[in-house]
């Protein structure tokens, strides 16, 4: 695996906006972002509308994924062009959310939105239509997504990357600061877990930092190990996720998209605090 | 499932939850809103916490405990930083001119 395979500049990008069997998706952490301008040709995901299942905590079914896909246009052999604001965030959970369903070709912009307004590259506010196709997803990929036991199992004898802020991990915040600290569950975190915060992978323009400086970043991982990401909700372990996978070509690794919002909420499970 | 980084846009204009503060303000270019920009809060030790992208209204709010804080502005027009320490809960406001 190298960059080439799971990245895009932004440069490549405008080079092939309209490349046949490449399909570009905006997904936004605030969902109203795409409509006010977006890359030319790109397609929406809302995470919360077409990611979420209506009622139960969980991802749409494989059915709900194949109905969603077909009716944006996307096909299996497309490459899919993912992109979003918050340097990735949500664009990086999509690019995990899609392998889990087994997309074979899906690569993420270097930077996001946030380098393509930067570099002053056209957005439009055009209505994007594809026509529909029929679109055929896998069984979801479980080796490459944990769930809570796989966490309290992974206690001791596993890599648990805590990608939150310091404060977050400490204790002394149960939520991102700009945020209210009014949580039902307990702060704290994974015993064990080294803190990483995600925003540290990423340079001031969003594109994320070299080789080099991610393998220095993530030093201490004890490679021999397998290794599960966290955060609050999962899309912030989801860029880690991306960088120790894709990019560092680390094996075993899994998202816990339940994040500390389920660990924190369980009865019983070992909790570590430092405040 | 509540996002991570809402940056305030659930919370009605000029309200701070009790006991919490609200950091706002504005970016401004020759004292002109400026959309499209990158609003980056970090805490005292210079790390990040939060980024929103300016409106129209070239505004921005967070939400922060009391403490030092750091903001920064990155537009392809200029860039802009500032840094206040916030003593006590409420709403404090802070402005971003582009040089």
């Amino acid at each position: 695996m190298s960059r080439a395979d799971v990245l895009v500049s932004a440069e490549w990008a405008e080079q092939n906006l309209n490349a046949p069997g490449v399909v570009f998706v905006e997904v936004d952490e605030d969902v109203s972002a795409y409509d006010k301008g977006h890359i030319p040709g790109a397609v929406k995901l809302d995470w919360r509308l077409d990611l979420q299942d209506p009622v139960r905590r969980d991802f749409v079914n494989k059915e709900q994924f194949e109905k969603l896909l077909s009716s944006r246009g996307i096909a299996g052999d497309d490459t899919v062009i993912l992109y979003g604001g918050n340097n990735n965030w949500f664009a990086a959970y999509a690019y995990w959310y899609f392998k889990v369903y087994g997309h074979r070709s899906v690569k993420l912009l270097d930077g996001g939105r946030k380098k393509w307004e930067l570099d002053g590259r056209t957005l439009d506010a055009e209505t994007v239509t594809r026509d529909a196709t029929t679109y055929q997803a896998t069984e979801q990929d479980r080796s490459i997504r944990a769930f809570r036991d796989d966490v309290v199992a992974a206690i001791g004898a596993q890599n648990l990357v805590d990608v939150r802020s310091p404060d977050e991990f400490s204790g002394k915040l149960f939520a991102p600061a700009h945020l209210p600290q009014e949580q039902p569950y307990v702060a704290g975190h994974v015993p064990g877990a080294t803190n990483v915060p995600w925003s540290k992978a990423a340079n001031e323009d969003g594109t994320f930092k070299s080789d080099a400086e991610l393998q220095e970043l993530y030093g201490d991982l004890d490679d021999a190990k397998d290794t599960i990401a966290y955060c609050r909700i999962g899309e912030r372990s989801s860029h880690t996720w991306f960088v120790l996978r894709e990019l560092l070509g680390l094996k075993n690794v899994r998202n816990y998209d339940g994040s500390w919002t389920e660990y924190g909420s369980l009865v019983g499970v070992p909790v570590e605090r430092e405040v | 499932m509540q996002s991570c980084a809402d940056a305030g846009s659930s919370l009605p204009d000029g309200a701070a939850l009790p006991g919490q503060t609200v950091l706002q303000g504005s970016v401004t270019t020759d004292g002109a809103p400026v959309s499209g920009a990158y609003v980056r809060l970090l805490d005292a030790g210079d790390e990040f916490v939060a980024e929103v992208v300016t409106p129209d209204t070239g505004d921005f709010r967070f939400f922060v405990a009391p403490g030092a804080w750091t903001l920064s502005a990155l537009h392809r027009s200029g860039k802009a930083r500032t840094t206040l320490q916030i003593d006590q809960p409420g709403t404090v406001d802070a402005a971003l001119s582009l040089a």
